[in-house]
C-alpha cells in the first residue's frame, strides 16, 4: 500500500513531496471508530468514542461536546500537549456536526506511536480519519500538512525531526476538502509573508494528494468486506 | 428592549451592529483600543499584568552558553466566571504555550545575553502573566505585557569573583536587558464566517466562529500565525489579517516606545 502511494507521488510531485503514508482503519475493537495513520515513520493511533453520553458538566445543549486527549509516546500529556489538543479539538469542531448530536459526549484520544516528524499533521489526518471511521457527520473532511522552510528558503513538505530541527520555520496546516481553505494554521520560527504564503500553496497542493489517499483508502476498506 | 433583545438573540444582536459597521461597546470596525502602563496592560476591559523575576542558576549542560525565560500565563478565577481555581485550565495552559513559542520564534531575547559565566551561572527569567480582567483577546495582551515587562528589566551586574569562584552581585549597577525584536499579537474574530474583526471581547469570541493570532517583528516578518481551527479561511483573507496586524504592530510599538520613555527619566 505504501509502495504505491510512493510511487504515485513521484509520478506527481517533483522536487518537493510527501513521505510515503498509509493508513488502517477499524483496526481496534472497543471505540467506535479508530485509525491508525504513518507518515513515512511517524504514526499515530486515533480511537473515537461517540455520541455517547455525557458526564459531568460537560453537557452542551446545543451540540455534542468534543474532547481530545492527545497521549505521547513516553511520560505524562503536559502543556505542549494541552494546547495541541485545544488545536485539534477546535480543527475537529469546525467540521464536526454536533448540532446534530445535541447533549452527547464525543471523546476523540490519539496515542502517539512513534514520532520522526511532522507530528502534528499526522494527528490531524489520524483524527479525520477516526472521525470518518466512526461515521459521524461532517461537514466536510480536512487533512494536516507540515512544511518547513529550509535555511536556503526552499520549502520541504512533511519534513522529518531532523528537516525540522534544520528548517528556519515549520508552518503546519489544517486543509479542509471542500474549497481548500485553511481551517488551522500554527507555525514555529519566523518567516517572510511571502515564504508563509508560498507553503500555503504547497499545503494545498499537497492536501490535493492526501483526500486522494483518503478516497482510495477508504475505497479499499469498503470493497473488502 | 434592547437588552432583552440581546438576551434572547445575541448572534443576531450583533449582526445587527456589524451591518450598520459599528460594534456594540461603541467602536466602529477596524477600530484599535491601545495599550496603557509599563507592564500593566489594558486592552478595553481586559487588564493583564505582567511581572518578571531574575534568578541565578546553573545553565543546562547542553546549552552551557544560554538563560533561561520561563512564561507563564495564569487565569485565575478572580478574573472571569468562566475560570475556576485549582490547577491551571487548558485555556491558560494553552495560552502559556502561545507565549512560550513567540519569545522562541521571535528570538526576542538571545539566550545567550543571559548567560554570565559560561556552563556555570546565568540568568532565569520568570515571565508571570496574570490576568486582572477577562474580556477576551487575551493572547495579544499577554504578548504585549510581556514585551512592555521585559522593556522595563533592569539586571544588576554580576562578577564571578576569580580568586573564591563565588558570584557577586552589584545592585548598584542595573543594565537594562537587550531586547532584539518586538513581536506584536494581532487577534482578529471570524464572524459568521467572512467578517473579521480586530481586538475581540469575550462576548465576540463566545460568539465568533474562529479566532486567528498573527504575531509580527519590527522587520514585517511573521514570528507566529496560530489558527486554531474555527471557520477555513482563504490565502487572501489569511494575508488581510497579516496586512492588519503590519499595521497594528507600528502603532502598538509607538505606544511602548512612548511609554517607556515616559518612565525613563527616575
Amino acid at each position: 500500500m505504501a509502495e504505491e502511494e510512493e510511487e504515485k507521488m513521484a509520478a506527481a510531485g517533483g522536487g518537493c513531496c510527501l513521505r510515503p503514508f498509509s493508513c488502517e482503519q477499524g483496526l481496534l475493537s472497543r471505540p467506535d471508530g479508530s485509525a491508525a495513520f504513518l507518515q513515512g515513520d511517524t504514526s499515530v493511533l486515533a480511537g473515537l468514542y461517540g455520541p455517547a453520553e455525557v458526564k459531568g458538566s460537560k453537557e452542551l445543549p446545543d451540540r455534542a461536546a468534543l474532547e481530545v486527549l492527545l497521549r505521547p509516546k513516553v511520560g505524562l500529556p503536559g502543556v505542549v500537549e494541552r494546547s495541541r489538543e485545544q488545536l485539534l479539538r477546535q480543527t475537529c469542531e469546525a467540521v464536526l456536526l454536533g448540532a446534530l448530536h445535541p447533549r452527547t459526549a464525543v471523546t476523540l484520544v490519539l496515542q502517539v506511536l512513534s514520532d520522526a516528524g511532522s507530528l502534528l499533521s499526522c494527528c490531524l489526518n489520524a483524527a479525520c480519519m477516526g472521525l470518518l471511521d466512526a461515521g459521524l457527520p461532517l461537514s466536510s473532511l480536512f487533512c494536516g500538512v507540515t512544511c518547513a522552510l529550509d535555511p536556503n528558503g526552499a520549502i520541504v513538505l512533511d519534513p522529518t525531526t531532523r528537516q525540522e530541527q534544520e528548517a528556519r520555520a515549520v508552518l503546519t496546516f489544517a486543509i479542509d476538502s471542500t474549497e481548500r481553505k485553511v481551517l488551522t494554521a500554527t507555525t514555529k520560527g519566523s518567516c517572510s509573508v511571502e515564504e508563509m504564503q508560498q507553503c500555503l500553496v504547497a499545503a494545498q497542493r499537497a492536501a490535493d494528494t492526501i483526500f486522494q489517499f483518503y478516497r482510495d483508502s477508504v475505497r479499499r476498506k469498503y470493497s473488502k468486506s | 428592549m434592547a437588552t432583552a433583545f440581546k438576551t434572547v438573540e445575541p448572534l443576531e444582536y450583533y449582526r445587527r451592529f456589524l451591518k450598520e459597521n459599528c460594534r456594540p461597546d461603541g467602536r466602529e470596525l477596524g477600530s484599535i483600543t491601545t495599550a496603557d502602563g509599563s507592564a500593566l496592560v489594558k486592552l478595553g476591559n481586559t487588564t493583564v499584568i505582567c511581572g518578571i523575576k531574575a534568578e541565578l542558576a546553573a545553565p543546562a549542560v547542553d546549552s552551557a552558553n544560554k538563560g533561561y525565560i520561563v512564561p507563564n500565563v495564569e487565569l485565575p478565577s478572580l478574573c472571569s466566571t468562566r475560570f475556576r481555581s485549582g490547577p491551571p485550565g487548558e485555556e491558560a495552559q494553552a495560552a502559556s504555550q502561545f507565549i512560550a513559542d513567540v519569545i522562541e520564534n521571535s528570538q526576542m531575547i538571545a539566550k545567550e545575553d543571559l548567560c554570565i559565566a559560561n556552563g556555570k551561572l546565568a540568568w532565569v527569567l520568570y515571565c508571570d502573566i496574570i490576568c486582572l480582567d477577562y474580556d477576551g483577546n487575551i493572547l495579544d495582551a499577554s504578548a504585549f505585557a510581556l514585551l512592555a515587562a521585559l522593556k522595563n528589566v533592569q539586571l544588576p551586574s554580576v562578577t564571578i569573583n576569580e580568586e573564591t569562584g563565588l558570584s557577586e552581585v552589584n545592585l548598584k549597577q542595573k543594565n537594562p536587558l537587550i531586547i532584539r525584536k518586538h513581536p506584536v499579537a494581532t487577534s482578529f474574530a471570524i464572524f459568521d464566517d467572512t467578517l473579521l474583526i480586530v481586538d475581540p471581547t469575550a462576548e465576540e469570541e463566545d460568539l465568533a466562529t474562529g479566532t486567528v493570532t498573527i504575531v509580527t517583528d519590527d522587520e514585517d516578518r511573521l514570528c507566529s500565525v496560530h489558527k486554531p481551527g474555527g471557520s477555513p479561511l482563504t490565502g487572501a483573507k489569511l494575508q488581510d489579517c497579516i496586512t492588519r496586524a503590519i499595521t497594528r504592530h507600528k502603532e502598538v510599538k509607538k505606544l511602548i516606545d512612548k511609554v517607556i520613555k515616559s518612565i525613563k527619566p527616575k
